[in-house]
């Protein structure tokens, strides 16, 4: 810049002091530096984990995978014995934390809506109540409520002889929750078929209902002609094929039970844990939801004529949604991540049988909490990945 | 004949304005009003009732009327018929505080907490002045007073950091002075400069040879670069003062202050002030809890700033690594952090080095911590509105400076509630620390229930009442404190 160096007369002063305040060079030299730091850095930690490895003459690779794994599992979802390759055992591992996160998302949904509308009652007696319930297991830690679960009310409820006795011939006690195991006799997939038919025809008339009220303005009552499809159906099919299905009923013989599906005390704990502490945390966020849509939409709604009971559901809820829907997935990931915590009290999820047992076992603790850690990390991108997807659909678009 | 004075009625006062009907007010408007408005109402309100009456009297029964509230062991709580064992709790009152931190010691624990709550509750009452001394005190002279009130201080640190970083100082100051100035002094520290960084890179590749100097040995290399360190910082001093209006010195004077602060830190904490060590294995109770908590705050929140700087800034390079770091932390649940924490942080580090059992969870703590922060804090500089950086990019204030006066004061103070939310989800996953050994408020209890003295099939529940009771009083503290601020600093922004 020679004229501009020129008008203002300080010719000389300057091509290099203006290198040192110009931000571009500033810019390239300070992530240069940072790179160089991190990238020494994560040398630096690759030379240390290859000397220690070596010294204390740890395997390293994946090969651990297919080799006997020698150990037993719980609670499986898959057939498992000891004779299975770790591999297995990852898989038995992962798809129990699976099924405790689905269970424990469902339930705690159920349980976070009807407390969120409770908090908004004008009931003075059911608000407080779930006001109370929200403030006092918010604050207290996952973990301390799994093992109260556990150790202070499954471990000490009475065996099985004394055990609570509840209907359809189950039982608690502190060999867990023994229910009867459905038994499916051949034919019962005429009435699998049937669900199946019935779900996609009460679609298509939802859509048809739809369609027409759209084109006619002439309404019909879906949901009634819906349901009615939806369990008359499957029902008959399954009476005229002739109920091919009975049930295992648990026997008391001895000091246990024989027979029905025993659900493990490790299990109910960490569920009824998760469940009851992520539901404070769903309610607080549909509360807001609800809070966060104007009063003005139900003024208006009301002004045009809607009930309350069509304001809710037409007004007010899929405008909550979309304020509910980010948090609440962030509050699934978290269930699906506390899970994890059943290391504490046994249950044999992922990190327990694997960063637990196996890394134990092989002592590939590098390759092992990177797995572990990469599955977990997996879920909560993709999710994250999704919830982007659905912000971009549902956002408002201003201006 | 009648006058009008005889029929006509003229009102000539109000009259008495009647009673509200009595179901409206009173106790039975009330509950007609809040419990009975409607038969859906009537119903959950019954429905309720029952609840409470099935709930509530048994547990009244068990913490209070049925309790044991003093005792010498087991033989007192297990007696049929009784509900919980607060006995248990007063016998191990002073453990679950303090862990196995030896007794005579223990005043220095309650030292540290006296100073603790001097610095906080001033801190915390918005009338109180003097807030930046306050800030300073918690986060800069607490942290190194409790250090050596809880260790024992005295540490042994090589002295050789300060001399390393009183050489870096020394030639960034001749760097300076070469890239800013034209006195004749500053090609010197120029040309010095460059040879101490040539000789410093090439002494890495080179046999260590000692001279003895003054009794004790020193590398030579070390001597080479540390002249040379001292003829850039005496040429580049002359030539900076020497130039009209000091250019550089701006730059200069916090890396000065730094290296003077750090030095000043390292000579208290290896100062002996007569205290005994105590090692972190004795520590455990609330003391681990609170450390844990207060160490993970301390950290995150400095940490969480500057990635949320990071994740917005222009630089591809910072954006990406604060992105992969954020992520990473965010994505992960804390006990696999623990585990890495515990079970890989010996691994990454040279043979020989090692770190005790707390210092590996802080660690882990403090970056899962750290990444949640930043992203609270994130979601506050993005409320900022464009209009305040422009502002301040249009007055001539640099990134630092527009950053510090102008935009993290506004941004800070919109996510307050998200930071201490942050502070409560730290607080209660201090707890997870017990699955990797470490005797925290939760662990210590549980490690109580095996104790032959105490255990008893309802000892789990009350000590878990306890440890409950105690995470809840923190956490319920926290909770109301940030909704006071919120309605506090709510400045009528909202629409």
């Amino acid at each position: 810049m020679a004229v501009h160096e020129g008008v203002t007369g300080h010719p000389a002063r300057g091509s290099r002091a203006s290198l040192i305040y110009d931000p571009k060079v500033r810019g390239i030299v300070f992530q240069a530096v940072l790179a160089v730091v991190l990238i020494g850095f994560f040398a630096w930690i690759a030379t240390n984990t290859i000397e220690n490895l070596r010294r204390a003459n740890i395997a390293s690779g994946f090969g651990f995978f297919s080799e006997r794994a020698g150990f037993d599992v719980s609670q499986s979802l898959i057939p498992y014995t000891l004779e299975m390759s770790y591999g297995r055992a990852f898989l038995v591992g992962l798809l129990n934390t699976l099924l405790v996160a689905a269970l424990g998302i469902v339930l705690s949904s159920i349980i976070g809506f009807l407390v969120g509308i409770g908090r908004l009652s004008k009931n003075w007696l059911i608000g407080r109540m779930a006001t109370v319930y929200v403030e006092t297991l918010r604050n207290i830690p996952v973990l301390l409520q799994l093992l109260f679960w556990y150790k202070a009310v499954l471990s000490v409820l009475p065996g099985p002889r004394q055990g609570y006795t509840l209907p359809f011939a189950s039982s608690l006690s502190n060999r867990g929750l023994i229910v009867p195991r459905p038994v499916f006799e051949t034919g019962f997939g005429v009435t699998v078929i049937a669900v199946v038919v019935a779900v996609v025809a009460v679609i298509g008339l939802a859509q048809w209902a739809r369609r027409r009220q759209m084109a006619t303005g002439q309404r019909l009552h879906a949901l009634r002609y819906g349901l009615a499809i939806l369990i008359g159906v499957p029902l008959l099919t399954f009476l005229i094929s002739g109920s091919p299905l009975s049930f295992e009923y648990p026997e008391l013989k001895g000091f246990n039970f024989v027979g029905g599906i025993a659900i493990k005390p490790e299990f109910l704990a960490l569920l009824a844990g998760l469940t009851f502490y992520t539901a404070t945390y769903i309610a607080e966020i549909v509360r807001a939801g609800i809070l966060a849509i104007s009063h003005g939409q139900t003024e208006a709604a009301y002004a045009v004529g809607l009930r309350p009971g069509t304001t809710l559901r037409l007004i007010i809820i899929p405008q909550a949604m979309r304020v509910i829907i980010p948090p609440l997935t962030s509050q699934y990931l978290n269930l699906t991540k506390n899970s994890s915590l059943a290391v504490a009290i046994g249950y044999p999820d992922l990190v327990s049988v694997f960063s637990g047992t196996v890394l134990n076992q092989t002592g590939q603790a590098v390759e092992v909490i990177f797995i572990t850690m990469l599955v977990y990390l997996s879920i909560s991108l993709a999710t994250s990945a999704f919830m982007n997807w659905f912000n971009r659909r549902v956002a408002l678009v201003e201006r | 004949m009648a006058t009008t004075e005889d029929y006509v009625f003229v009102r000539e006062g109000e009259e008495p304005i009647l009673a509200p009907p009595p179901g409206e007010v009173g106790a039975i408007g009330w509950l007609r009003a809040n419990l009975f408005s409607s038969t859906t109402n009537a119903i959950l309100t019954i429905l309720g009732i029952l609840f409470l009456v099935w709930i509530v009297p048994p547990l009244v029964k068990w913490a209070f009327i049925d309790a044991v509230w003093t005792g010498e062991g087991r033989e007192d709580c297990i007696v049929e018929g009784t509900g919980a064992c607060w006995a248990f709790v007063e016998a191990k009152f002073a453990q679950f505080m303090y862990g196995r931190y030896p007794i005579a010691e223990r005043w220095r624990v309650d030292l540290t907490a006296i100073l603790l709550v001097a610095g906080l509750v001033p801190m915390a009452i918005p009338q109180v002045p003097f807030k930046r001394e306050n800030g300073f005190y918690l986060l800069a002279a607490f942290p190194i007073a409790a250090l050596i009130l809880l260790t024992g201080g005295d540490f042994e640190f090589p002295w050789s950091i300060v001399g390393f970083l009183v050489i870096a100082g020394a030639l960034a100051t001749g760097f300076v002075a070469g890239a800013m100035t034209e006195a004749p002094a500053a090609r010197i520290a120029t040309v010095a400069v460059a040879a101490g960084v040539v000789l410093a890179i090439a002494s890495l590749a080179m046999p260590d040879v000692r001279v003895p100097l003054g009794g004790r040995s020193l590398s030579a290399s070390t001597l080479v670069v540390g002249l040379c360190a001292a003829v850039a910082l005496v040429a580049g001093a002359v030539a900076i003062l020497a130039t009209p209006g000091r250019p550089g010195s701006g730059l200069l004077w916090p890396v000065w202050a730094g290296i003077a602060a750090a030095a000043a830190v390292l000579a208290v904490l290896s100062t002996d002030f007569g205290l005994s060590y105590v090692e972190t294995q004795l520590w455990g109770g609330l003391l681990v809890t609170l450390v844990v908590a207060i160490v993970g705050m301390v950290t995150s929140l400095p940490a969480g700033v500057f990635l949320a700087l990071g994740r917005r800034s222009k630089l591809p390079v910072v954006r990406f690594c604060s992105i992969v770091f954020i992520e990473f932390w965010r994505g992960v649940p804390l006990i696999t952090v623990l585990f890495m924490a515990s079970v890989m942080l010996p691994v990454f580090l040279p043979p020989g080095v090692n770190f005790d059992k707390l210092m590996r969870a802080l660690i882990g703590v403090a970056l899962f911590t750290s990444a949640y922060m930043a992203e609270t804090v994130r979601g506050g500089l993005q409320a900022i509105p464009r209009g305040q950086y422009e502002g301040a990019q249009a007055l001539g204030l640099t990134y630092w400076q527009m950053m510090r006066m102008i935009v993290l004061p506004q941004a800070l103070k919109i996510v307050i509630p998200g930071i201490v939310n942050s502070f409560i989800s730290l607080f209660k996953d201090t707890s997870l620390v017990l699955i990797i050994g470490l005797f925290d408020l939760l662990g210590i209890v549980q490690l109580n229930f095996a104790d032959s003295n105490w255990a008893s099939s309802k000892t789990p529940a009350t000590g878990y009442v306890f440890a409950g009771f105690v995470f809840w009083l923190f956490c319920f503290g926290m909770s109301r404190y940030s909704m006071y601020v919120e309605r506090r600093l709510d400045t009528g922004h909202r629409h």
